[in-house]
């Protein structure tokens, strides 16, 4: 089982979340997280899509994806060097010597804490999902009262995305 | 000369009409539909009205050149679009309401998605601003229907419908076909617009349905022929859908490689060719399947390998040391076996390439084994001179008819039967649900094919079950004197079925007995349709002739044998080879 990131610029209509999500859902594709919102172009919306399995699993996403007519490209993002980053929110109880402690180990994490109240903080953290991971487990002694996670966005590095259309698929 | 001018004549009346639809005129949603779908060249469409779809049928009430064929049930007229659209290659429409409406059409959709069927299906639905409120009839259909559809629409303005219905065609008749769902609120089909007819055609961002065969792949294929010893062609609808029976002959007499047809693919070859083994699969023959666990080079075209035909999957063509595919849809390569040689593209584009340069196979001593094995092991039944045997009846029609009719099924034994034992010619000769199996499909879907073919001789085959899920259309065949013939192979049981828990189920028979059925020859004539029945052979040839020989349609309920078994049978879980062949001489 190997994890994939893929980007999936679709048709901004309504319904499209609901096509891909329903078309991973019948086929037993796994979703570990799908984010979804504008592109750089007006009109399309861009999907990062991370998901799991064998190679053979992932060219069928690939290729039922493509079936999708509100489905534009695909890109198969973990096949060459990318950015990956996700955003999580982290409500965690702090009461006074509490604070000075935990705003000691945002500071390592580049986190952040965008809200203070009498007896919490919220903590917004940037980054791999495995550094909001961390950020958690050492957040979590001091009762974690409630976490929003945005799920994976991604990029590949280069200049333009490499593409992976079904016929280069087949041909490979 | 005289048919010249004739075509002359036509010609401008036919351009007279087209400038005359194609009129920037204020219209309703309902006349822009209308009027879009002539201009797509829509000959008939079947349907039921309701209340949100009754603008258009208020449009229809103006539109005298508009034909519609109105259906008893709404999953009457949806197999009556499918089996127009089987038959003569176009795509096939239908209309129905919101909600109810709209829900009777699903497992049409579905039908026809499975089998790559070309459909539009328009659907009324509730004025847009009840969508959402749970308002009488309402139903998200576009929502239901987008796991069984290829592309859905829902309209929110009368000015885009024209546009809409060409992308709907365009997408339904291309690449690998499939049905499109068009949803108009009520208020969208009575909203007035300025009718505006894209001139150009469809272009869809990332929708390339023609794709060029690669080359490079095709040698391969030659390659991989010219080297095989054991070649077999395994050839489904993609062959019929393509218009490339003739493609497919060609490239099997130049490569001597035998071919298989599908169910979907029968009439894709020849039945009397010597290089045609006949059917695989479940209930294949006994020379096909035992080629597909032979063979050495696999050539799949434009079949899918269903579970149907492959059974036990990790077991299929074994010593093949080669799967080759050509398909239009790559989400079908590789997705059930191993693809050695993938070609996606066009059946006949890819065919009529290959066949420049194809060489023979060194298959002669292989074709000789095929020829003996055909021998040896015909497709057989038993035959009595007492009990009516329903594969009696499928040969003596096919005989008679000459193999030339168009076949539609239900789905069961006698559909089985009727793949084996009618001996197709050519193609778009059967139609039937492979797919998804939908019982309820034989009659309506003759009424389609018989709707658009005319000429043809079309001959419905359907269990005793079967037919009591759309009995209500025979109707249509009284009302509009549609000539199909309606073969009932009555065994008073669901035979698959009572197959089924005969041989797997240990004898144990579990509410397969269709006791309560309708005397069919009465509910027949109850319709107005001419009803006959046989019992025994000779009434059996003598109501044959006399539904022949009359002019309109005829139900003919053959009373058959009720423990008859469609052999041979392989068993689920097991490989191809592994068949029970009955014990019939």
């Amino acid at each position: 089982m190997k994890r994939h990131t893929i980007s999936v610029l679709v048709n901004n209509h309504p319904g499209v979340l609901q096509r891909v999500a329903g078309l991973f859902g019948r086929r037993g594709f796994n979703i570990d997280s799908i984010t979804v919102g504008q592109s750089e172009e007006p009109g399309y919306s861009r999907m990062i899509i991370a998901t799991s399995g064998d190679d053979k699993l992932l060219e069928q996403v690939h290729k039922q994806l493509y079936k999708l007519i509100d489905v534009v490209r695909i890109d198969e993002l973990t096949a060459y060097p990318l950015v990956e980053r996700e955003l999580a929110l982290v409500k965690v109880s702090a009461v006074s010597e509490a604070k000075a402690i935990i705003l000691g180990i945002v500071d390592p994490f580049r986190a952040a804490v965008i809200d203070v109240g009498k007896r919490h903080l919220i903590v917004q953290g940037v980054g791999e999902q495995e550094k909001i991971d961390a950020l958690i487990e050492l957040l979590r002694p001091y009762g974690i009262m409630e976490i929003t996670r945005t799920g994976l966005t991604a990029m590949s590095r280069g200049e333009t995305a490499e593409t992976a259309t079904p016929d280069a698929a087949l041909t490979r | 000369m005289k048919k010249i001018m004739q075509n002359v004549e036509e010609q401008h009346a036919t351009d007279e009409r087209l400038a005359r639809l194609m009129k920037n005129d204020t219209v309703t949603g309902s006349e822009a539909l209308l009027r879009s779908l002539l201009l797509e060249g829509v000959e008939c469409v079947f349907g039921i009205p309701g209340g949100s779809i009754i603008n258009v049928y208020d449009a229809i009430h103006d539109m005298p050149e508009f034909t519609h064929i109105l259906a008893r049930h709404e999953q009457g007229a949806i197999h009556a679009a499918d089996g127009y659209a089987r038959a003569t290659g176009k795509v096939g429409v239908c209309f129905a309401t919101s909600g109810p409406g709209a829900t009777n059409l699903v497992t049409g959709i579905a039908t026809a998605n499975m089998d790559s069927v070309p459909l539009v299906v328009i659907t009324g639905n509730v004025s847009t601003a009840l969508i959402g409120t749970d308002a009488f009839q309402e139903a998200d259909i576009t929502g239901i229907t987008m796991p069984i559809s290829k592309h859905s629409y829902l309209v929110r303005d009368a000015k885009d419908l024209p546009k809409i219905i060409r992308e709907a065609f365009y997408i339904a008749s291309t690449g690998r076909k499939g049905p499109v769902l068009i949803d108009i609120p009520k208020d969208v089909s009575s909203q007035t617009t300025t009718f505006r007819y894209p001139a150009d055609k469809s272009e869809i961002r990332g929708y390339r349905p023609d794709v060029d065969p690669n080359a490079g792949q095709i040698e391969k294929l030659l390659r991989a022929i010219e080297k095989a010893e054991r070649p077999v062609i395994l050839a489904g609808a993609g062959v019929i859908y393509a218009d490339a029976a003739q493609e497919l002959l060609a490239f099997a007499e130049k490569t001597r490689i035998p071919v298989t047809t599908t169910l979907l693919g029968l009439g894709g070859f020849p039945s009397a060719h010597e290089l045609w083994m006949g059917m695989p699969g479940m209930h294949g023959t006994y020379t096909a399947n035992k080629a597909l666990q032979s063979c050495d080079l696999l050539i799949g075209i434009g079949a899918r390998f269903d579970d149907r035909v492959t059974m036990k999957t990790s077991g299929f063509a074994p010593n093949a040391t080669a799967i080759a595919h050509i398909d239009i849809d790559p989400a079908e390569i590789g997705k059930i076996v191993q693809t050695a040689i993938p070609i996606l593209g066009d059946v006949k584009t890819v065919l009529r390439q290959a066949n420049l340069q194809a060489q023979a196979a060194k298959s002669e001593a292989w074709l000789t084994l095929i020829q003996a094995n055909k021998i040896e092991h015909p497709l057989r039944y038993a035959d009595s001179d007492t009990a009516l045997k329903p594969q009696f009846v499928v040969d003596m029609i096919s005989e008679t008819t000459n193999g030339e009719a168009i076949v539609t099924t239900d789905v069961g034994q006698h559909q089985m039967w009727a793949a084996q034992f009618y001996k197709f010619k050519r193609p778009r000769s059967i139609i039937t649900s492979g797919g998804l199996g939908t019982m309820g499909f034989g009659l309506p879907s003759a009424i389609g094919a018989q709707a658009g073919s005319p000429d043809r001789l079309v001959v419905s085959f359907n269990g005793d079950g079967g037919i009591q899920m759309c009995a209500q259309e025979l109707a249509i065949c009284a009302l509009h004197n549609l000539p199909v013939k309606i073969v009932i192979l009555n065994n008073q049981v669901l035979g698959m079925i009572r197959q089924w828990q005969e041989l797997i189920y240990d004898g144990r028979f579990s509410h397969m007995e269709l006791s309560g059925s309708p005397d069919f020859v009465k509910l027949a004539e109850a319709y107005g349709v001419r009803g006959l029945r046989a019992t025994n052979k000779e009434e059996a040839r003598s109501a044959w002739k006399q539904a022949m020989d009359l002019p309109g349609p005829v139900l003919i309920d053959f009373v058959v044998n009720q423990e008859e078994n469609v052999y041979p049978m392989v068993t689920p879980g097991s490989t191809i080879d592994d068949m029970i062949l009955g014990d019939e001489e």
